[in-house]
């Protein structure tokens, strides 16, 4: 029988074949930005839109969906989180606050 | 780091406060406790749905039929909420579902009693959700980011799902007196079963103060379900109806309710497997599953064609 992996990485009969993962991301209204919303299993791109529909805007919480399968997704390490951040740690100069100005200065 | 340091950071996190993400470290304890609090948690709302799916096709008007359905169906999107969320921490769906149809998993023992009549629907509103509610709202908290975002989502949708169900009460106790019958009577089997969903108590608890530590629970058993049964006891006097605890009497010193004894060995028994639906439930999950392999298969097999027509189209 052909087999073809599953979520985990497993292979399975293909009937027993598990549909992989989808992360799904939701504008709420129009103008704002499409925020991660959490994610579901679907066979396809088609079928994952359908089921965000159903997991999470029965509310009317959205208005538009995106979906990307979670293998496609690349993330920064959390253990070096240190090291990727520190260049921006310590140039207080780039906010506003960091420049000594009178306080009769208005509009600024 | 050394692994000692390692643990120590981890807690300082939690104390502080910090959520912890699905790429962060975590001690196996912590990710295992999880792992078993969501999956059990998830399998509850799956196999939630089936007491009530019962009463569908007989609710007494439309207006309550699709009430229901759309009570059963944010019961399905819990589950899948929790799932995915039990799936970063790297255990798969096949898994959680295997270890639910092979009874190696549990769910909330809540669901192993039947739905005899209308007002069971009123009846695990107010009082099952009710009690749900009362453990999930802390949850919203809960140090690992997956499981409180979550539960966030599900508390907002799990407020209509008590509110209805107090509605179909408080309909039936203004009824005529076979209505108001039938509210004492599903009051009266749903109340003890429903003290008893806080779990064991707090001696009798040992894994709490580790989950306590880890702020996965905010409050401990007792301290919740006296919470509920505060609450209830109130509540009920807007049905005019009571609750089946003839010691139930409000404790001025404590400033609690004092509340009989629980029936632990029903609690055991029911856990174990021999409640009054055990079997039926995990028959109905099982059959519901494997009745769905084949529309798996077919959504497999036509998402491979349209992938495969697009390559060929591309070429």
């Amino acid at each position: 029988m052909e087999k073809i992996p599953g979520i985990t990485g497993e292979t399975r009969p293909v009937g027993q074949a598990s549909w992989p993962l989808w992360e799904i991301f939701i504008r709420s209204k129009q103008g704002l930005d499409h925020k991660h919303v959490g994610s579901l299993h679907a066979a396809d791109a088609a079928m994952a839109i359908e089921n965000a529909r159903d997991a999470y805007t029965r509310r009317m919480e959205g208005i538009s969906i995106w979906v990307v399968e979670s293998k496609h997704i690349h993330a920064s390490n959390p253990d070096e989180a240190g090291s990727l951040y520190d260049p921006a740690n310590d140039k207080v100069y780039r906010h506003p606050t960091f420049y000594d100005l009178p306080d009769e200065l208005k509009h600024m | 780091m050394p692994a000692a340091d390692i643990e120590k950071h981890f807690q300082g996190k939690i104390d502080q406060d910090i959520r912890i993400e699905p790429k962060d470290w975590m001690p196996e304890a912590y990710r295992k406790t999880l792992v078993r609090q969501m999956s059990q948690h998830a399998h509850s709302e799956i196999v939630g749905m089936l007491p009530e799916a019962n009463w569908i096709t007989r609710a007494p008007s439309l207006r309550r039929k699709a009430t229901l359905i759309a009570k059963v169906q944010d019961e399905a999107g819990h589950g899948l909420y929790l799932y995915s969320a039990a799936e970063t921490l790297g255990v798969s769906r096949d898994e959680m579902i295997d270890q639910l149809h092979s009874g190696k998993a549990k769910y909330s023992s809540i669901f192993n009693y039947p739905t005899l009549t209308w007002a069971d629907m009123g009846a695990i509103g107010w009082l099952v959700d009710g009690a749900a509610i009362m453990n999930q709202v802390p949850l919203c908290r809960a140090s690992y980011g997956p499981y409180a975002r979550a539960m966030v989502r599900i508390c907002k949708e799990e407020s209509f799902h008590q509110r209805q169900g107090f509605e179909i009460l408080l309909v039936l106790s203004r009824g005529n007196a076979e209505q108001r019958r039938m509210c004492q009577d599903a009051i009266d089997r749903w109340w003890w079963p429903s003290v008893m969903m806080f779990g064991p108590n707090d001696d009798a608890s040992p894994h709490t103060a580790q989950s306590m530590q880890w702020k996965i629970k905010r409050f401990t058993n007792d301290e919740l379900r006296q919470r509920f049964i505060d609450v209830c006891a109130e509540q009920v006097k807007l049905l005019g109806m009571t609750l089946p605890d003839n010691r139930l009497a409000w404790n001025e010193d404590r400033g609690h309710y004092d509340f009989g004894p629980i029936d632990w060995e029903e609690f055991r028994n029911v856990i174990n497997g021999n409640g009054p639906c055990n079997r039926q439930r995990l028959e109905a999950r099982v059959k519901a599953h494997a009745d769905g392999a084949w529309v798996r298969e077919a959504a497999v097999a036509h998402a491979r064609k349209k992938a495969s027509l697009n390559k060929e189209e591309a070429a």
